[in-house]
C-alpha cells in the first residue's frame, strides 16, 4: 500500500450520455483512474446540490458532475439548468472555503468514452494535488479507505 | 410544592428575542402561569444551576430550550436540561439551525478571538492570550471555552420538537402553548417526536398574498436599488426572497411589508439542507444558458453563502466553512 | 447505535449476487473477497445473503436469482455486474418471475466501470466493494413500482402531405385505421410534386407521386384537411386532443366539380412563389397544379380584387355549380388521435445569403427549384430549358453543388441530395440541349443503390466536373470570351489552378434546411429540434423515427436531409410503430416518473417553466402546481428545483441517491450515523 494520498471523487452521470460514455471507456478498456465513484441519474437536471454537499460532508474529495453537450440533453434543455446550479453552488463552496479544482462540471455525448476517462484521470490528480478534504472530520464520520477499516464492526 | 407541571425556558448563545417573543403573548401568559409551574427561566426569574441540577431527572414537563451551543457551557446545560425535561423544545431558529451566532462557523476559533480581542480601540499587545481561568482571594473564576464551531442542539441531544423562527411568532407559541394545555387536560395528543411545531404545512409563499407567474430571472438586484410593484412576487423582480425555500408560519410578514423572507423559519419539511433548495431553485430559473450569461446574473447576489445559510449554517449539511478545525 | 440500525434492517431481506463475468470481472476484481465483504460487513443493512456466480445472466444464474428469493424470502436484489443498460431489464425479470416486484431489483457495474477500466487489482476490488456498499444502499429505498398504462385511441394525424407524410397516412389507413392527414398548401404533394425528374431511375416525379395522391385523396380511412394547421395539441400518448384550423377556401367543396373555369375566368394574376418558385403566375383562385388533391381551388384573399376592391366576382359568375362562397369563414376543428406523425419536410436555402453567388441579382442564376420547375413538362416554360427572357436556349450550363451546405458560414451539414440532384441536372441539359454542362463539386456523395452507376452514367456523357468550392459567380468580363457572360470563379484543386469558366447559365443546388417555423412546430408538439433546427428523433441510429415524446413520431425531411427512398421508408416506419400501439391497444410507460404533494407545494412556480414537455400544470384555484404523470419523462429536473422539496421522483428518488452516496463512500459501515437530522422518507 503506498504512502500517496489517494483521494476519493463521487461523480454523477446522465443516463443517456455521460454514463454511456463511462460504459463506452469500459467496452474500449481504456483505463483511467480507480478514484471516483459514479451514480447513475437520469439527466445532469436532476443534480440536486444537496447531493454535492452530501458527498463533502460525507468525507469525499471531490465531486465530478457530467452530462450532454449542451444542445444535446436527451430531454432537451435540463443540462442547462445544471449548469446554472452548478455556476451557483460552486461560488457558494468557494466560499466556504473549498477549493474550486474539487468540484468539476464536464460535458461528455455518449460516444465520448475516452474524453471521459481522460478528465476523470486529470482531476484526480488536481484533487491529489491539493491534498485530502477531510470534511467529516466535521461531523464523525469515519475515514473512507475499505482497508483501513477495524476489523470489527462496531458493536 | 405545586403539582402543577414544571416549565422551564433557558437561552444559550442568544439575542434574547425568543425570551420577549414568548412573553408577548401577552395575556396568555397568564395560562402559563396557571397550567405550569416556571422552575427555572433565567430572564424572569432567579434561580441557579444548582437547583435545576437538585431536580428529578425528567421532572420538567416542558422546557423550551433556546440559542445555540457556542460554548462548554452552553453544552453542560443544553445536557442537563435534556436530563431533567421529559419534553425538550429546540426553540427558535439558533437551537434549530444555528441562526445568527451559527455564522461563526465561516471562521475558526482563533480567528474569532483575534478579532473580538485586536480592533482599533483595543491595545492588548502581542502577547495577549485569553484566559479561561482565574484566581482571585475569592476563589476560581472560569469563563466558558468557546467549541470549535456552533452547534444546534440536536447536535448535542436528542430533541423532541423543533420550533422555527427568528423569533417564533407570538402567536404560534400561544397556539403551541394552548396545545400542550389541551393534551394536558387529556383534550388532543402531541404530534410524533422529531416533528416540527408553531408551522405551516408548506413554504413561505403559501401564505404570500403576492401575485405569481412563471420564473425567468433576467438579474438579481435589492429592493433599496428598484421599486418593487408591491402586488407581484419579489423573487420575479429579481429580489432574491427566501420565501419558496422557508417553513410556512410566521404569515409572511416581511413580503407583506414590501421586504424579501430572508429565511428565519428554516427549510420546509423534510429538506435535509435548506441553502442547497435556495441554490438550486433560484439557479434552475435563471434566463441564461451560457457561463457568461448566467455568471452575469449571479453577480447580483455579491454573497450566495449568506444569501442562503444567513440563518442555517450551523444546521445544514456542511455546517460551517473550512476553516473551522476539528475537536 | 448498531441495535437501531438492526431494528431499522429487520425489515429488507437482501440478496447480493457477485458476477465473475468469466474472468471480465474476476480477473481483475477479487469476487469471491468481495462477496465475502458484503456477506459479513453488510449484515446489519440487511444482506441476509451474498452469493457469487461464474455468469449471472444466464439462466442457471437468473433461477439463482428465483430460488433464493423463494427460499429466503427476500425482499431486495442487488446484482454486481455488468452495465444496468445491457441486463437491468434481465434480472428485473427474473424477480418478476420469482414475484418480487421486478423496481426492487438493482444493477451496479463493477465490469464497465471497474473491472474493465482499472489495472490495480487492491483498488479495483476495493472500489467493487464501494460500488457495492452503493447499490445495498440505494435498493433498501426502492420502491415496488408499477408502470403506467395508458389507452390509445386508434385514429392517427400526420401533419404534412408531402411523399412522407401521404405514405405513412396510406399504410395506416390501409391498416384499417382513421387518418388525419393535414396539410397547409391547398394540395398534398410537398416539394416531390415540384420536381420533374427523380433520381436515378429519371422517372418522372408526378407520374409516381399523382397515384399515390390520388389514393390518398380517396380512402375512406383518410380525412384530408388541406389550406389547414394544427395549432393547438394538448394530452399526451394514446390521448392527444388537436386543434385544427382550416382556413376557408371560399369554396364549398360539396359543390365544387373542380372543373377550373373559375380560375381559367379570373382576372387577377399573381406570382406564385410556393409552387412555381417564383418563375410563373397564377390566378388568385387557384388550384396550384393541375394534379391537386383535392381538386377544389383556393381564393387568395390578400390578392383577391373582390376582397381587396368589393369588386370583380368573376369565379362565382362563371361557376356552375355555384361553389364559390366569399362569405366563408376559417373553421375549427378538434380531432381525438392516439398518436402524432411529423411528416413536415423542408425549406430551401436561401442563396441570397450568398452574395457572390449572384443569385436575385444576375438575371441567369437560377436555383435547383427554380431549375426543376424549368425541366418540368408542365413548368412555365413547358420543359424548355430557357434564360431567364424566357427564348434563348444556353449553350454552356455551369451547374454549382454545396451552394450553403458544408459551410461554416451556411449550413455546416451536407444536404444529402444535392449531387445526385446536380447530376441529374446535367444528364437533363444534356438531353435536351446538348449544351456543355460543367459541374463545381466538393466530393461526389453518390452513396445509395445505383446512385454511384447513375454518376458513371452521367460522366460518360461527357459532363465536365470540376472539383472546387465556387468562389465567386460574376458578369464583370475581365478576359476575352467573357463579355455577356456570366463568369465562373473557381480553384479547380485537381489541376491545381485558378479558373475562370465563362457560361451562360448558372444552377446553384442550394441546399436543405429545416422549415422557417421548425422550432414553433417543435414545441407545440412538444419535441426538440437539434442546433440546425430539425427534428430530433430518440435514437439517431436505433430509433430515427421516434421522439422523446411518447406517440409523436417524425419522418422525412423533417428530420434533416435525405431522398425520396428514405424519406418513403421513414414514413412507413412512423406508420409501423403507430401500428403497433393501436394493435396494442393501450402503452406501458416507465414508472420513472415525478409526483407533486399537494399540501407542501406553496404554489411558487418555480417548477413551471423547467419542463420542455409541458407535464407541470398550475392549478390557479388551489394555487398548487401539479405534475401529469403521462407526460412525465422522469428526468427530475423538478424535483431537484422544488425549494420546498415539495417534489418527490420514482427510481431516482432523493432518498436513493443520498443513501447510494452514503454507502458509496462506506459512511454504512461501523454503524456510524450521522448526527444530522432523520432524511425524510417522502
Amino acid at each position: 500500500m503506498t504512502d500517496q494520498f489517494e483521494p476519493v471523487i463521487i461523480g454523477f452521470t446522465c443516463n443517456w450520455c455521460s454514463y454511456r460514455a463511462a460504459d463506452l471507456a469500459g467496452t474500449a478498456r481504456v483505463k483511467y483512474a480507480p478514484n471516483v465513484r459514479l451514480i447513475r441519474m437520469m439527466c445532469s437536471g436532476r443534480l440536486d446540490p444537496t447531493f454535492v454537499m452530501k458527498a463533502i460532508s460525507g468525507g469525499a474529495d471531490g465531486v465530478l458532475i457530467t452530462g450532454c453537450h449542451p444542445g444535446e440533453c436527451h430531454y432537451i434543455e435540463q443540462n442547462y439548468k445544471a449548469l446554472r446550479r452548478f455556476i451557483l453552488l460552486k461560488r457558494t463552496l468557494t466560499q466556504m472555503g473549498i477549493e474550486p479544482g474539487r468540484i468539476k462540471l464536464v460535458w461528455a455525448s455518449a460516444a465520448e468514452g475516452v474524453r471521459l476517462a481522460t478528465e476523470i484521470t486529470k482531476m484526480v490528480e488536481e484533487v491529489r494535488a491539493l491534498g485530502p478534504l477531510n470534511w467529516d472530520h466535521h461531523n464523525g464520520h469515519q475515514p473512507l479507505a475499505i482497508s483501513h477499516q477495524p476489523e470489527e464492526v462496531a458493536a | 410544592m405545586s403539582d402543577k407541571p414544571k416549565f422551564a425556558m433557558y437561552w444559550a448563545a442568544s439575542c434574547g428575542g425568543c425570551e420577549i417573543a414568548v412573553l408577548n403573548i401577552h395575556e396568555k401568559i397568564l395560562d402559563v402561569d396557571a397550567n405550569f409551574d416556571v422552575v427555572f427561566w433565567p430572564v424572569a426569574m432567579d434561580a441557579k444551576y444548582k437547583d435545576v441540577e437538585a431536580m428529578d431527572d425528567g421532572s420538567i414537563l416542558l422546557t423550551l430550550f433556546n440559542g445555540g451551543i457556542r460554548n462548554d457551557e452552553n453544552e453542560k446545560m443544553a445536557k442537563l436540561m435534556r436530563r431533567k425535561s421529559k419534553i425538550l423544545v429546540s426553540f427558535g431558529s439558533c437551537a434549530c439551525e444555528g441562526c445568527i451566532p451559527g455564522l461563526a462557523n465561516f471562521s475558526n476559533v482563533d480567528e474569532i478571538i483575534d478579532t473580538a480581542f485586536h480592533t482599533l480601540t483595543t491595545d492588548n499587545g502581542s502577547e495577549f492570550k485569553l484566559q479561561t481561568h482565574y484566581s482571585v482571594p475569592e476563589g476560581e473564576i472560569h469563563i466558558p471555552t468557546l467549541l470549535p464551531r456552533l452547534k444546534t442542539l440536536d447536535q448535542v441531544v436528542k430533541v423532541d420538537y423543533y420550533m422555527p423562527g427568528c423569533p417564533p411568532e407570538s402567536h404560534q407559541i400561544a397556539a403551541v402553548i394552548d396545545l400542550v394545555i389541551q393534551v394536558l387536560q387529556g383534550k388532543a395528543t402531541l404530534p410524533p417526536p422529531g416533528a416540527t411545531i408553531g408551522v405551516g404545512n408548506s413554504t413561505v409563499c403559501d401564505e404570500c398574498k403576492r401575485a405569481r407567474n412563471e420564473k425567468k430571472i433576467k438579474y438579481f438586484t435589492r429592493i433599496q436599488l428598484t421599486h418593487p410593484d408591491p402586488a407581484l412576487c419579489l423573487l420575479e423582480q429579481g429580489i432574491p426572497c427566501n420565501g419558496p425555500a422557508t417553513r410556512s408560519g410566521c404569515g409572511a410578514l416581511c413580503p407583506a411589508a414590501g421586504a424579501q423572507c430572508i429565511g428565519c423559519y428554516g427549510p420546509a419539511e423534510g429538506v435535509m439542507d435548506y441553502g442547497s433548495r435556495l441554490i438550486s431553485s433560484f439557479a434552475s430559473v435563471i434566463d441564461g444558458n451560457t457561463p457568461q450569461e448566467i455568471e452575469k446574473v449571479i453577480d447580483g447576489i455579491p454573497d450566495p453563502a449568506g444569501q442562503f445559510y444567513r440563518f442555517s449554517l450551523a444546521g445544514s449539511l456542511l455546517r460551517g466553512s473550512k476553516t473551522v478545525k476539528s475537536n | 447505535m448498531s441495535d437501531e440500525l438492526n431494528l431499522e434492517n429487520a425489515e429488507e431481506r437482501i440478496g447480493v449476487y457477485v458476477c465473475h463475468c468469466g474472468t471480465n470481472i474476476a480477473g481483475i476484481v477479487d469476487v469471491p473477497e468481495v462477496r465475502e465483504w458484503a456477506e459479513k460487513r453488510l449484515k446489519n443493512r440487511g444482506v441476509v445473503l451474498a452469493r457469487d456466480y461464474k455468469f449471472m445472466c444466464s439462466s442457471l444464474g437468473q433461477e439463482l436469482i428465483e430460488k433464493d428469493i423463494k427460499e429466503h424470502q427476500l425482499t431486495r436484489v442487488v446484482v454486481a455486474a455488468c452495465s444496468p443498460h445491457l441486463h437491468e431489464n434481465t434480472f428485473r425479470t427474473a424477480c418478476k418471475r420469482a414475484e418480487l416486484n421486478p423496481y426492487l431489483c438493482e444493477l451496479v457495474s463493477i465490469r464497465e466501470q471497474v473491472s474493465w477500466v482499472h489495472t490495480d487489482k487492491q483498488a479495483a476490488t476495493d472500489k467493487a466493494k464501494a460500488v457495492l456498499s452503493g447499490g445495498v444502499e440505494r435498493v433498501r429505498h426502492h420502491q415496488p413500482l408499477e408502470p403506467l398504462r395508458v389507452p390509445i385511441h386508434p385514429a392517427t394525424l400526420v401533419v404534412g402531405g408531402g411523399i412522407t407524410g401521404i405514405q405513412a397516412a396510406l399504410e395506416i389507413a390501409d391498416a384499417g385505421r382513421r387518418v388525419y392527414l393535414v396539410e397547409r398548401e391547398p394540395s398534398i404533394g410537398g416539394h416531390m410534386s415540384q420536381f420533374d425528374k427523380t433520381f436515378p431511375t429519371l422517372d418522372c416525379s408526378a407520374c409516381i407521386l399523382t397515384p399515390k395522391m390520388v389514393s390518398a385523396g380517396m380512402h375512406p380511412n383518410i380525412t384530408l384537411m388541406t389550406w389547414s394547421e394544427v395549432t393547438n395539441v394538448s394530452g399526451y400518448v394514446g390521448n392527444f386532443v388537436v386543434t385544427i384550423k382550416q382556413k376557408a377556401r371560399c369554396v364549398k367543396t360539396d359543390l365544387c366539380t373542380g372543373c377550373g373555369i373559375c380560375q381559367e375566368k379570373c382576372p387577377k394574376k399573381v406570382i406564385d412563389e410556393v409552387y412555381e418558385a417564383g418563375l410563373g403566375y397564377r390566378k388568385a383562385v387557384y388550384t396550384p397544379f393541375p394534379q391537386a388533391v383535392p381538386k377544389f381551388p383556393v381564393i387568395d384573399i390578400p390578392n383577391c380584387t373582390y376582397f381587396q376592391k368589393g369588386t370583380c366576382k368573376a369565379c362565382e359568375k362563371f361557376c356552375p355549380t355555384n361553389a364559390i362562397d366569399f362569405n366563408q369563414k376559417d373553421e375549427e376543428i378538434t380531432v381525438e388521435v392516439g398518436n402524432i406523425v411529423l411528416a413536415t419536410g423542408f425549406d430551401l436555402f436561401d442563396p441570397r445569403r450568398i452574395p457572390h453567388y449572384g443569385y436575385g441579382r444576375l438575371a441567369n442564376v437560377f436555383t435547383n427549384l427554380e431549375f426543376e420547375r424549368l425541366t418540368n413538362a408542365a413548368g412555365p416554360t413547358n420543359g424548355n430549358i430557357v434564360l431567364r427572357d424566357g427564348k434563348t436556349t444556353p449553350k454552356v450550363v455551369g451547374i454549382i453543388h454545396c451552394v450553403g451546405s458544408r459551410d461554416r458560414n451556411y449550413n455546416n451539414y451536407c444536404s444529402a441530395i444535392c449531387c445526385m440532384q446536380s447530376l441529374k441536372f446535367a444528364h437533363i441539359v444534356k438531353e435536351r440541349t446538348g449544351a456543355t454542362v460543367y459541374n463545381f463539386y466538393i466530393d461526389m456523395r453518390t452513396a445509395a443503390k445505383a446512385y454511384d452507376e447513375f454518376y458513371q452514367r452521367v460522366l460518360e456523357e461527357g459532363t465536365l466536373f470540376v472539383r472546387g468550392r465556387v468562389a465567386e459567380v460574376t458578369d464583370a468580363a475581365r478576359l476575352p470570351g467573357e463579355e455577356g457572360k456570366l463568369i465562373i470563379q473557381v480553384e479547380d484543386t485537381l489541376v491545381g489552378k485558378q479558373r475562370r469558366i465563362p457560361v451562360d447559365m448558372v444552377v446553384l443546388s442550394a441546399g436543405l434546411q429545416s422549415r422557417h417555423d421548425s422550432k414553433e412546430v417543435a414545441k407545440l408538439f412538444g419535441i426538440s429540434c437539434s442546433a440546425d433546427a430539425w427534428f430530433i428523433e430518440k435514437h439517431p441510429k436505433l430509433d430515427p423515427v421516434s421522439t422523446m415524446t411518447d406517440g409523436v413520431f417524425i419522418a422525412g425531411c423533417c428530420t434533416g436531409p435525405k431522398d425520396i427512398p428514405n424519406s418513403v421508408s421513414q414514413g412507413s416506419a412512423a406508420a409501423a410503430r403507430v401500428l403497433t400501439y393501436i394493435d396494442r391497444g393501450e402503452i406501458t410507460l416507465e414508472p420513472v416518473r415525478a409526483s407533486i404533494n399537494e399540501t407542501q407545494c406553496s404554489g411558487c412556480r418555480i417548477c413551471n417553466n423547467l419542463c420542455p414537455f409541458n407535464a407541470i400544470l398550475f392549478h390557479a384555484d388551489r394555487m398548487v402546481s401539479e405534475v401529469n404523470a403521462a407526460l412525465c419523462q422522469g428526468c427530475g429536473t423538478c424535483v431537484a428545483a422544488c425549494p420546498a422539496g415539495a417534489i418527490s421522483g420514482t427510481g431516482f428518488s432523493n432518498e436513493q441517491i443520498m443513501s447510494q452516496i452514503e454507502g458509496l463512500l462506506l459512511l454504512n459501515l461501523n454503524g456510524a450515523r450521522t448526527q444530522e437530522k432523520e432524511m425524510a422518507f417522502a
